[in-house]
């Protein structure tokens, strides 16, 4: 019964660990590394001017601001569409569920140039927005669609496996014991979701803080009024400010890496009530 | 007996409905934003982009992916996708054997590091390229001195492609190999295997499946990847545009029927991944890592 031995029976550990550690050293960490080396080139004063100059705090806020704005619909819609789903049966619910996956398996340049012509003003959604008075494309709102249209993955395949296992039991207790339904609703499975739906959203939000391919076409890119964090960083690039470019990254990437330490955290908190885990791209 | 079973009969369906339903209008409701929902922001993308690549005509579109610059596009996509994801399929099966097989301290942190790229904005993932290998980046001067191009070339392209697309195989096969368990390879080496004969003769048939979908997924990525390719690829016509950065160029140059042209064959292909991942999912029912 002793574990260790009787794993170690199988060949091949320090030959596959030093080579994954060393390809992982290779393509990833050491480049991730240069990244903060990169600033030191900055003193701290500069690194901090650099990064809230106008423009660079202007684009962070369009990105984080808009994403968490996006992600809260996520979330909402998201939670509406698993129920849908999951609960309800309807002609197509099996092609609707099949191309959930869509924003993620469609290139993000491709996302990109279809989202700006269908809001352009001459476009199928956009021509009648715009008799509305509304002007999507090559505005922040463009932005924001562009970030709700990444994000539905996360939401929605997070929570769909959580609702489809939880116990009828549960609920039919909850009833029976005189609770409404949307008492049963509010009480009893939202609360089991919860983990569910705030790993989803911190992944959507994640992902649109991030995005590059889809938003771009839709956004217009005014300096100061829609220009995202990385597109900021390439038009840095572009100038050869290489240390202004990297000053943006490593705020992002330190953001990144808060929310993947939440999480985490959250995970951990779920499998201490005893809800399933999961994992998720 | 046919009381109880009256009584049942009534009693059983009203209570199933209390408990386990909403009432029909707000059913239809949630029915009906989801279809809404789902049609506006995922259906009409999609319609579009055919629908637009072939408003000019078959021929059109014919003629525009049979250009010399399409074409190029198209090779320097395959060729890219082929390096990376063979590249992150031998990684993935070493990665997925060290950790899955056995136990060891800094598991947790190293499946961590591994799904790192998956947190990394796409533009940064490109960037940290530029900063090793451009003019002014780390090894810039030596690369000039022996005359290598990394940059705004095709091994800068693979490089970006292969750190945006590092984690697909190795996050798909580790749950799943550890949950087979080691018994049937130690089975495999006390009867006399190699390691390298129980690999291929044990584990491997065990994961068949879960490398293919792995596969299937770090391929579309690896042709769509737009971000971190348009960073270090240095916009090359007819040299470094893989196809997304090939239906940028065109768009920005109002050539919309042949932008979308070139981006109709990027959504077939996320068309196919997706029907074959389905098909694929089915096989591997009951794989905690298939909710992705």
């Amino acid at each position: 019964m002793a574990p260790l031995t009787r794993r170690s029976v199988l060949p091949g550990f320090g030959l596959t660990l030093g080579l994954t550690l060393a390809w992982l050293s290779i393509l990833i960490l050491i480049p991730l590394a240069s990244l903060f080396l990169k600033t030191t080139e900055l003193s701290l004063q500069e690194f901090i001017a650099s990064v809230t100059s106008h423009r660079v705090l202007h684009a962070l806020s369009v990105s984080f601001g808009i994403a968490f704005a996006a992600a809260l619909v996520n979330l909402a819609a998201g939670v509406l569409v698993v129920w849908a789903l999951v609960r309800y049966r309807f002609p197509g619910r099996r092609i609707f569920d099949a191309i959930v996956d869509i924003p993620f398996a469609l290139p993000t340049a491709v996302a990109g140039i279809a989202l700006s012509a269908l809001f352009a003003q001459n476009g199928w959604l956009g021509a009648p927005l715009a008799k509305l008075g509304i002007k999507v494309a090559f505005t922040p709102l463009g932005i924001f669609i562009a970030m709700i249209f990444i994000g539905i993955p996360f939401v929605v395949r997070t929570v769909q496996p959580v609702l489809a296992d939880l116990e009828p039991e549960l609920e039919e207790a909850a009833s029976s014991l005189g609770a409404r339904r949307w008492q049963v609703i509010t009480r009893v499975i939202l609360p089991s979701l919860t983990p569910a739906i705030l790993t989803g959203f911190a992944l959507a939000f994640a992902r649109a803080v991030g995005e590059y391919g889809s938003v771009i076409f839709i956004a217009g890119n005014l300096p100061n009024v829609s220009e995202i964090a990385p597109l900021l960083i390439v038009i840095r690039l572009s100038e050869f400010r290489y240390a202004d470019a990297t000053a943006i990254a490593v705020v992002m990437l330190v953001v990144a890496f808060l929310i993947i330490f939440a999480i985490n955290r959250i995970q951990r908190w779920a499998q201490t009530r005893g809800v399933v885990s999961y994992s998720v791209t | 007996m046919s009381t109880i079973a009256i009584a049942t009969d009534h009693v059983l369906p009203l209570a199933q409905r209390d408990a386990r339903s909403e009432p029909r209008v707000l059913r239809f409701l949630v029915i009906a934003f989801a279809i809404t929902f789902l049609s506006v922001f995922v259906l009409l993308p999609l319609a579009l982009v055919f629908v637009t690549a072939f408003a000019k005509g078959v021929s059109a579109y014919l003629d525009a992916l049979s250009g010399s610059e399409t074409l190029s596009a198209i090779a320097l996509t395959l060729t890219t996708a082929l390096i990376s994801v063979s590249a992150n399929l031998v990684f993935g099966l070493l990665a997925a054997w060290a950790i899955a097989k056995f136990e060891f301290r800094g598991k947790t942190l190293l499946i961590t590091l591994i799904d790192l790229p998956f947190s990394v904005s796409p533009v940064i993932s490109g960037l940290v390229f530029v900063l090793l290998f451009g003019t002014q980046g780390l090894f810039g001067a030596w690369l000039q001195q022996h005359d290598l191009q990394i940059l705004f070339a095709t091994p800068g392209i693979v490089l970006a492609t292969t750190f945006v697309t590092f984690p697909f195989v190795a996050r798909e096969l580790i749950p799943l190999m550890q949950e087979q368990g080691t018994q049937e390879e130690e089975a495999a080496v006390s009867l006399g295997a190699s390691g390298l004969q129980t690999f291929f003769r044990v584990t491997v048939p065990n994961i068949k499946w879960g490398i293919l979908y792995g596969v299937l997924l770090c391929n579309a990525r690896a042709m769509g990847e737009f971000g971190a390719v348009s960073v270090v690829s240095g916009h090359i016509r007819g040299e470094t545009n893989t196809m997304p950065l090939l239906v940028e160029i065109l768009y920005n140059e109002y050539q919309l029927a042949a932008a979308f042209s070139v981006a109709s064959l990027l959504a077939l292909l996320a068309l196919v991944t997706l029907v074959a991942k389905t098909i694929l999912e089915g096989r591997l029912e009951g794989h905690p890592a298939s909710d992705d």
